[in-house]
């Protein structure tokens, strides 16, 4: 049995210190201690995409992370995406557009898409497809997930919606 | 059935030379741990027994691509996100940047680093074709000293390779000039996006005269290793485009791919020879 350890990281813009073991995963702290239930397991392997969350800015499968790794990071989840009551384009955007059936999927894609709107304001169909080809959804069959991508696009102001 | 978590030790040094005493200590007890992209599945599914990890994802020592003269020198730890948009890479290695941009996503691609999947050695690797047809060198660092290896003799056996465990893989040195070289990537998987291949081909080449001059050749998910075709290379040097049937003949007997369940030894052996002979209609235009 392996001693646990502290660590700081920022969540949402929120510091947080905790104990924990060093190869847990980034998942199961933020859904378990956290209780940021946002964030869903899908397969847990790294290839369906739904417990994507930002690590430093950066798109990631929190169930890839052991949190030894995010000592010091900057992590955001679904759940800091909007800004108070004011969804983010995005989410808006899917919400408009029937994005969403089950919601599995729902928060990793919506973390995929805000990712790629950062990187590329004005993506084309193939930089969406390419940017959400990481996310696997088993209801939509990913047309209205990529007409809501385009749909937030269209909204003033979205690349600095962050 | 996930492991044990508690069980697991992930220790953080906090510079290159911190990790190598590790590494030397404890009769090689210690093992890196970088993106973890490979090793986070193995644990999760409760397949991953060895327990001690070296946290190197913060080494900036292993981090960094340097340009020189005659190198590109890639650190370790260089994501597939960093190899993808290197402006250098896609001009000169653009085989590469299409295989880090083939692996998985984006997701994966922030975390999946080249040092990791050259090491953790799967023979369904994407960027280990690639980086044997550009003759890539390896360069191993441990507390007496750093050694260079030709990739082409890195790796011996299914997941054995020639490293110590006292020893890092520092960083990848690619030798520049492919420039004048036809280069050709093919990875063949079920899908575009998220698929692990059923075979890799990487091959660059030129022509001289009507007659193949320089050619190397490499393959993945067909052998025990990432594979250097070399009988085939000798048997295509100073050949012309029509004849050959000697090099479809020694590819069919350099590779060995077997069923499993991604694809059939049927299958990837056809399609082998299929892309060495597009490959070669490539060269030749």
């Amino acid at each position: 049995m392996q001693r646990m350890v502290e660590i700081t990281f920022s969540v949402n813009n929120e510091s947080k210190t905790l104990k924990v073991y060093p190869m847990e995963r980034l998942l199961d702290v933020l859904r378990e201690q956290l209780r940021l239930t946002g964030t869903k397991e899908g397969c847990g392997e790294g290839e369906c995409g739904a417990c994507s969350v930002m690590i430093d800015g950066q798109i990631v499968n929190s169930c890839l992370v052991p949190v030894a790794q995010i000592d010091g990071a900057e992590i955001k989840t679904i759940e800091g995406v909007a800004t108070g009551d004011q969804l983010h384009a995005v989410q808006q955007a899917f919400i408009e557009c029937g994005g969403a059936q089950c919601g599995i999927c729902t928060p990793g894609m919506v973390m995929a898409a805000v990712s790629l709107l950062e990187k590329n304001p004005q993506p084309s169909d193939v930089d969406i497809r390419n940017g959400l080809a990481g996310n696997l959804c088993r209801c939509t069959g990913y047309m209205k997930i990529f007409e809501s991508v385009l749909r937030a696009c269209r909204q003033p102001g979205v690349s600095d919606a962050t | 059935m996930r492991a044990f978590i508690p069980a697991y030790q992930l220790v953080t040094p906090q510079s290159l030379s911190e990790a190598l005493t590790i590494v030397a200590s404890d009769g090689g007890a210690w093992r890196p741990f970088a993106g973890g992209t490979d090793l986070m599945v193995l644990l999760e599914a409760g397949k991953l027994p060895h327990k001690n990890y070296l946290n190197i994802w913060n080494l900036s020592e292993l981090r960094g691509i340097e340009v020189s003269d005659a190198y590109v020198s890639l650190g370790a730890l260089t994501t597939y996100t960093e190899v993808h948009n290197h402006e250098i890479l896609r001009a000169e290695f653009p085989m590469l940047c299409q295989a880090a941009k083939e692996t998985g996503g984006i997701a994966i691609q922030n975390r999946g680093t080249l040092g990791g999947n050259i090491v953790n050695a799967s023979p369904a690797a994407d960027s280990p074709p690639a980086l044997l047809a550009y003759d890539a060198e390896l360069e191993l660092v441990s507390k007496h000293g750093e050694r260079r290896v030709p990739y082409l003799k890195f790796h011996t056996g299914y997941k054995q390779m020639d490293i110590r465990p006292d020893e890092l893989l520092r960083a990848i040195r690619l030798p520049r000039a492919p420039n004048q070289l036809t280069q050709y990537y093919r990875k063949v998987g079920t899908r575009k996006a998220q698929a692990i291949s059923k075979v890799c081909f990487a091959a660059v080449g030129s022509m001289n005269d009507g007659k193949i001059e320089s050619v190397r050749i490499a393959l993945g998910s067909i052998a025990p290793i990432p594979l250097r075709c070399v009988q085939t290379e000798n048997a295509l040097r100073n050949q012309t485009i029509d004849s050959l049937a000697a090099a479809r003949d020694a590819l069919g007997s350099e590779i060995s791919p077997i069923d499993d369940l991604r694809s059939t030894r049927d299958y990837r052996l056809r399609v082998s020879l299929n892309l060495l002979e597009d490959f070669i209609n490539e060269l030749s235009v």
